[in-house]
């Protein structure tokens, strides 16, 4: 058994800027800001590029079910990699959240994901899904600052 | 465990004969079927008769007062080794007897488990904590086929364990239909690709030699298991009149240190280079190790990658860089690897997924160097020597070893303008460790009051609590828990982490947690383990024999009920396939029963809590089990964690 790791204890994370592709939106500019935690948005072969086209963007994006999307986000195993609160994993997926990215590059993201993370092709989750998984996402509280918790100082 | 088989009821066996016979003679068929013109036989001597029960007690030897066993169990205590690890077999039975009775259960201690990997990962968890080998005994055929995989972690791992499988090679000395299953041509045979030395002795003298050799070869760079074969009636007849075997003494190999030559070259490139850097994975053995490591990082002020294969550089220093280790990887012009188990992983892009193909990370024009016992030795079969690395200077050679003369050389190399170059560099490391400190403390702030609790939340409590205290982490966390506690603790001292399992082989963790613990009992020391779930059942076991033996160990569950990995890459399948991305829980999930810990925990004679869902309630739980752990007893908490 193994691991999304690598031996330099960090997770085959934001390797590859240069490869990188399907990261539109205000993704960018995170992953600039936090280059560690960008884990899964390295390149992906361009032998997959067909199943990872982006989704038709819309000018009204449907609104989202934060209840559903709480539950689609746990049985579609977003929670596996990322957390049940989007919070993320050194050795597995990138924080989500709080507060998430808008839903233009969150959907755009997923339908063409550039690191480790597999692509969810609208075959699998509707648009309307990943509303609803956003919604979830945009509902999860800002956690109090490292400074106000003892136990991190 | 022998299995003994059935016995065939000796009536209904001459029936089924006699029937046999006839249907022989009522058949024509078969007769005939014979060959008509046999070639004939030779005439065979007729059989003795069998000497009758009342003639061999009167002419047998019931009894001895010097077994071989008692002999070999001087040659094992002359190795100084502790313990000796083992659920009992009938292939070793005299030996066992001879330990407990003619050596007084003492140096070795017998350890009992209740699984042959059990034993052998015990002795894997106490190398890392003690430096030196424990004593596994097992069945050489159903025992050491139970072992193999530990075995295997350990070689991986290069880690010394010391083995001894009983077997019967006379036919004459099979007493009965379960010795022959548990009985082979070669027993050592099926470990010897993942072994470094066996040997199967054919009387005492030569056990003595090998046992002593054995212990010898595995204590030398790089360590590794070995494995003695010991003949039941070896261990069972008496040392035979007139010999007086005698056991050698022992004297351990200076570690292979590495050529003066290159290790000049290597300290004029390190001395020279604008950004050097330091990657080590299982630099150092001892505790001497850590100190040279400090020693050479702060006189080069080069940044340091500890991945994690021992405690090999102190977790806060200023120029431990391995948060940043993309970053520095990227930066770095010469680039020195010290016992790396895999360096081309370090300095190239690679992907699980397929057709990713890999790319350096590394700028054009580094220069690496690489000081490895792996150089020394390596066998075919099994691929852990990882892909080739193109490098500046291979120095085969222990790390630890080899560093003294490799610092001495590097002091010679340094002028006052680079040790001024040098100091400007360590305080832009310094700077940028501090940030990463702080980032990794914003970063656990995320998911805080989750339920399940977050691993950045156990790390944090856990820390809390035993900072004050002199403290051991045997378990392996770097992925599992994503390097929490590396990222949020101050590791300083050697002991203070065991590393991983070499081979990521699942079931190593519990028992070589109790192995540390029981290494780290006399020193004292709290030992804290992060047990996953998956690794626990393997062979939950471990925990009575952490309660037989009183091994004080506090484990906390890091219960995210299922084998997290599998579940991620079968998550990955359904995703890339395009279908039932609902059912990557199928074959990789532990729930439908979710497994009551803290109960198992209890019914082993092991202080259990839980199942903690709250995270309010983490730390009065490890309150609570840190006494019981003072006492001297393990104790368990089954905490329901998030999936890493």
């Amino acid at each position: 058994m193994n691991g999304f790791f690598t031996r330099n204890g960090l997770p085959r994370d934001a390797r590859d800027g240069q490869r990188s592709r399907g990261i539109r939106g205000r993704f960018r500019p995170l992953l600039l800001l936090f280059p560690v935690l960008a884990m899964w948005c390295f390149a992906r072969p361009e032998s997959r590029a067909q199943n990872s086209a982006p989704a038709a963007k819309t000018a009204a994006a449907p609104a989202g079910n934060a209840q559903n999307g709480k539950k689609l986000f746990i049985s579609f195993g977003c929670y596996e990699c990322h957390g049940t609160v989007g919070q993320g994993a050194r050795s597995a997926g990138m924080r989500i959240g709080p507060p998430p990215l808008d839903l233009e590059g969150l959907t755009d993201y997923v339908r063409a994901p550039a690191g480790e993370m597999p692509p969810y092709t609208a075959k699998v989750v509707s648009d309307q899904e990943l509303s609803d998984i956003y919604a979830y996402l945009s509902s999860i509280p800002k956690p109090p600052p490292a400074k106000s918790i003892p136990l991190l100082n | 465990m022998p299995k003994k088989k059935e016995s065939i009821d000796r009536r209904n066996f001459l029936k089924g004969a006699a029937l046999g016979a006839a249907a022989v003679v009522a058949n024509p068929s078969v007769a005939s079927a014979q060959p008509a013109a046999a070639r004939p036989a030779a005439p065979v001597p007729p059989r003795p008769p069998e000497p009758r029960a009342a003639d061999i007690s009167a002419a047998r030897v019931l009894t001895t007062d010097r077994p071989g066993a008692d002999f070999m169990v001087d040659a094992i205590k002359s190795l100084n080794i502790e313990y000796v690890c083992a659920n009992p077999g009938s292939d070793f039975r005299g030996l066992h007897e001879s330990l407990i009775n003619y050596g007084g259960n003492k140096t070795p201690e017998f350890i009992t488990c209740t699984h042959e990997e059990s034993s052998v990962a015990i002795g894997h968890g106490y190398a890392k904590i003690e430096g030196k080998p424990l004593l596994a005994l097992a069945h050489g055929t159903v025992g050491l086929q139970h072992a193999s995989m530990a075995l295997y972690n350990a070689y991986c791992d290069r880690v010394p364990v010391m083995m001894i499988v009983g077997n019967t090679m006379d036919v004459k000395a099979r007493r009965a239909n379960v010795v022959w299953d548990h009985s082979a041509l070669d027993a050592a045979a099926m470990v010897r690709d993942y072994t470094k030395w066996d040997d199967q002795p054919a009387s005492l003298q030569h056990f003595a030699e090998s046992v002593v050799r054995a212990y010898k070869i595995a204590m030398t760079p790089p360590m590794m298991p070995v494995l003695l074969v010991a003949d039941t009636e070896l261990q069972e007849r008496p040392v035979p009149a007139g010999e007086t075997p005698r056991v050698p003494k022992l004297t351990l190999a200076s570690p292979p240190l590495g050529d003066s030559g290159a290790v000049k070259e290597a300290a004029r490139l390190l001395a020279g280079a604008e950004n050097p850097l330091i990657v080590v994975d299982r630099g150092a053995r001892t505790a001497e190790g850590l100190k040279l490591l400090v020693e050479l990082a702060e006189t080069l002020q080069a940044a340091v990658i500890d991945q994690g294969g021992r405690m090999n550089f102190p977790s806060r220093h200023a120029l431990n860089q391995t948060d940043r280790a993309r970053a520095v990887i990227a930066n770095a012009d010469v680039i020195l690897g010290l016992e790396v188990s895999d360096l081309f992983d370090t300095v190239n892009f690679s992907s699980w997924q397929m057709d990713v193909g890999t790319r350096p990370l590394t700028k054009p024009g580094v220069k690496m160097i690489a000081v490895s016992s792996m150089d020394l030795y390596l066998k075919s079969n099994y691929q852990d020597f990882q892909r080739y690395v193109e490098l500046e200077l291979a120095i085969a050679a222990d790390a630890e070893a080899t560093l003294p003369s490799l610092i001495e050389a590097v002091k010679v190399s340094m002028n006052d303008d680079r040790r001024g170059v040098a100091q400007e560099r360590g305080k832009k490391l310094a700077a940028a460790r501090q940030a990463a400190l702080e980032q990794a403390r914003t970063e656990a702030t995320y998911g805080w009051d989750a339920s399940p609790v977050s691993t950045g939340r156990l790390c944090a409590e856990l820390w809390g609590q035993i900072k004050n205290e002199d403290w051991s982490l045997v378990s392996d966390v770097s992925p599992w828990v994503s390097r929490w506690p590396q990222r949020l603790w101050s590791f300083d001292k050697y002991y203070q982490f065991i590393g991983g399992p070499g081979a990521y082989g699942i079931g190593y963790g519990a028992p070589a947690a109790v192995g540390a613990a029981l290494a780290n009992r006399k020193y004292g020391r709290l030992s804290v383990n992060i047990q996953g779930d998956g690794d626990l059942m393997y062979a939950p076991g471990v925990l009575w024999t952490a309660a037989h033996h009183n091994i004080p160990l506090l484990s906390i569950m890091h219960n995210n009920r299922g084998y997290q990995q599998e579940v991620m890459l079968v998550q990955q399948m359904a995703d890339e396939h395009n279908r039932g991305i609902t059912r990557a829980g199928i074959g990789t999930t532990i729930t439908d029963p979710n497994i009551d810990y803290a109960g198992l925990a209890k019914s082993l004679g092991v202080h259990g809590e839980g199942p903690i869902t709250d995270p309010a309630e983490l730390g009065p739980a490890i309150k609570r089990a840190i006494e019981v752990v003072k006492r001297g007893e393990p104790a368990l908490i089954d905490l329901v964690t998030q999936p890493r």
